[in-house]
């Protein structure tokens, strides 16, 4: 019954998207040409990789809010690293940012697993430390463009086939997602754990090592992107990407993933993200302050959560499911 | 005979919160938290000459007091298993209508009321969303912490109001008697009628029954739904009463008012003792969880920490909290099972 919303759900979003567009096209035809698409796909990249994070996390009934804190981490490291040996290639630079992001993520799995701490106390705790720390390895520094090796900060704009890498990687990134979600035991017991975890015991999945992987996941991702963000950008700092993680959240849930844990996909993260993505390049273009974007994102996530919640369940089972919940 | 046995394996394996083991735990962490807070102190009275000062002591209040006024309100809302991220958006939006208020004229009653109406709306607006849509609580409010803070940028943009009236500045800045502050006043009475209404009042009972259990909450006669609408009200409401504070005390009003509140607040009732889970907590451990966190913070600032470096601080304290007994509790099982 749970499979058959979710194309319906995307497709609509999918639609949702198309008609923003054409609104947008009719105030400025510009927009909705395939090189603007493509800059307007290349700025979302990084969303949408933290988004599939994200979404992995939420699936186990998990929250990570430790995301964006993570990428400013992975960040400065990687552009300390940078400074420090100019001469380091890409390839190392992106393990070690992956493998730092893993290991932030995999100590917030480790304390929902071992120590049972709920995960929104765990990731809000981390997140102030991650910051904090960064604040003390930089001395509350800045790395700039001037500072940061050529290669560095060229691999993400770097085109290949017509897109910069960062959108390749990206896609890359939904591909392995949308195999791994859907072809893998992993993919598989983390959907298992979040729809009922009492029968995910009973079916042999560990669910406190699921958590532990899917954070270690979402961690990898926020490190990954923290190099791409770093890079980007050409500058790292404590505050980079600061609130990014509750946009990332926004993105999920308006992607039609349930925070309940269980519901959800990797087109329906994908199209949130996308959806935050052309609104935020839209505003400037149709003349409309950019500070209306925050009270516009909040007012899609709050329409798109009312939706979701009406085509899925129906009341009596949402009682007597957070009923099963909080026991 | 095997139908006996029966029912009593299965009246044995009803969780009852309320006589578990993790309350007992629960009892004494007012007592931990109050031995932390009594540590802190001392630690800094060593580290600082200048903390054993009335005056300093009684600035270092401005720490907690407009955090611990929403905390408060947060708690019932935790422990109902409910909670409410959009606390600080609340307050730049509160803020945001009292400066517009201002460039038409209003005096010091009109913001009082301003302030307090528009923390009312926010919440009844996320109440109506959670209670009567029957959505997350979680997912609503990072909608409306968008929402609301994003109505603030739209207003204000990237300008600011000043200019509000001088005798609104007694809720921020005045004194009501020595070195107690309008503010520590306020939250003191605040503290003393959550304290009452949580823990004297039949609508207390019915915060943790549905905490602890919803559905048998509402067989047993308690409007669930109504309960928890009350509750958004309040933390709006509380959110509009430190919208008023902190306004007082700053004087202006910019968009970015408050930014990251929501997680301080969220922190301070956590480390009080309420379970994030619903179901259990108290006031007085909030309000040692507020006066914990006001001493770090400000030992650390006459220290010249700075403020990033604290915010590891609060963060190691929240996990550490919640860690440590549980890391003794799995080392003592393991040493009485071998």
């Amino acid at each position: 019954m749970m499979t058959r919303h979710i194309p319906v759900r995307e497709t609509i979003l999918g639609a949702a998207i198309l008609v923003l567009m054409a609104l947008i096209s009719t105030r400025f035809a510009g927009f909705v040409t395939p090189k603007n698409l493509a800059n307007v796909f290349n700025d979302t990249a990084p969303l949408i990789i933290l988004a599939l994070g994200q979404m992995v996390v939420i699936l186990t009934r998990c929250i990570d809010l430790s995301m964006a804190a993570n990428l400013a981490l992975t960040g400065m490291v990687v552009a300390m690293l940078n400074v420090a040996m100019p001469g380091l290639p890409i390839p190392i630079i992106i393990a070690v940012a992956i493998l730092l992001g893993a290991l932030m993520g995999a100590i917030n799995g480790l304390l929902v697993w071992k120590l049972a701490i709920p995960p929104i106390v765990v990731t809000l705790g981390t997140m102030t430390i991650f910051r904090g720390i960064i604040f003390l390895i930089s001395d509350g520094k800045w790395v700039n463009a001037h500072e940061m090796s050529k290669a560095f900060t060229g691999f993400p704009r770097a085109a290949f086939l017509g897109l910069p890498v960062l959108s390749w990687i990206a896609i890359l990134t939904v591909i392995v997602f949308g195999v791994m979600m859907s072809r893998t035991a992993l993919g598989r017991s983390i959907f298992a754990v979040g729809g009922n975890p009492h029968a995910a015991i009973y079916t042999g999945i560990n669910v406190g090592k699921t958590q532990f992987l899917a954070f270690t996941l979402s961690g990898a991702l926020a490190g990954l992107t923290g190099y791409l963000w770093v890079a980007r950008y050409a500058v790292a700092y404590v505050d980079i990407a600061g609130g990014f993680e509750l946009e990332v959240v926004a993105a999920c849930v308006i992607g039609g993933i349930s925070i309940a844990g269980g519901v959800g996909s990797v087109g329906g993260a994908v199209l949130g993200a996308l959806f935050l993505g052309v609104v935020k390049n839209a505003l400037p273009v149709v003349n409309i302050s950019p500070f209306w974007q925050l009270a516009i994102s909040g007012s899609a996530i709050l329409i798109a959560v009312a939706f979701n919640a009406r085509a899925g369940q129906t009341k009596g089972r949402i009682i007597l499911k957070s009923a099963e919940g909080s026991v | 005979m095997t139908d006996m046995t029966d029912m009593t394996v299965n009246t044995r394996h009803v969780p009852n919160r309320l006589n578990s083991r993790a309350y007992r735990i629960l009892r004494s962490w007012e007592a931990l938290l109050l031995a932390v807070a009594v540590g802190i102190f001392v630690l800094n009275s060593f580290a600082s000459p200048y903390f054993l000062n009335a005056w300093n002591l009684s600035d270092a209040t401005y720490n907690f007091t407009e955090k611990g006024m929403i905390a408060f309100a947060m708690a019932l809302l935790i422990i109902s298993g409910e909670i409410d991220l959009s606390v600080a958006s609340i307050i730049a939006l509160a803020s945001t209508a009292m400066g517009l208020a201002v460039q038409y004229g209003a005096g010091t009653p009109e913001l009082v009321v301003i302030g307090l109406s528009v923390g009312l709306l926010c919440g009844a607006f996320n109440a109506i969303f959670v209670t009567v849509l029957g959505l997350p609580s979680i997912v609503v409010t990072i909608g409306t912490m968008s929402l609301f803070r994003g109505i603030s940028y739209i207003i204000l943009g990237d300008g600011a109001y000043r200019g509000y009236p001088d005798s609104f500045a007694w809720f921020g800045q005045g004194y009501i008697y020595w070195v107690f502050t309008a503010e520590i006043a306020l939250f003191a009475v605040i503290a003393v009628i959550y304290g009452v209404v949580l823990h004297k009042t039949n609508f207390g009972r019915a915060v943790y029954a549905i905490g602890n259990n919803p559905t048998g909450a509402l067989f047993s006669g308690i409007r669930v739904q109504r309960v928890k609408f009350i509750l958004f009200l309040l933390t709006g409401l509380m959110s509009g009463v430190a919208a008023i504070c902190l306004t007082s005390r700053l004087g202006s009003t910019r968009p970015s008012i408050a930014t990251g509140m929501e997680l301080e607040v969220v922190t301070m009732v956590v480390l009080g003792g309420i379970s994030i889970l619903g179901g259990s907590g108290s006031i007085p451990g909030v309000v040692i969880a507020a006066f914990v966190m006001g001493l770090v913070t400000f030992g650390l600032g006459l220290l010249n920490v700075p403020g990033i470096v604290m915010s590891i601080f609060i963060g190691l304290l929240l996990i550490g909290v919640i860690a440590l007994p549980r890391i003794w509790t799995i080392l003592a099982a393991k040493r009485s099972s071998t």
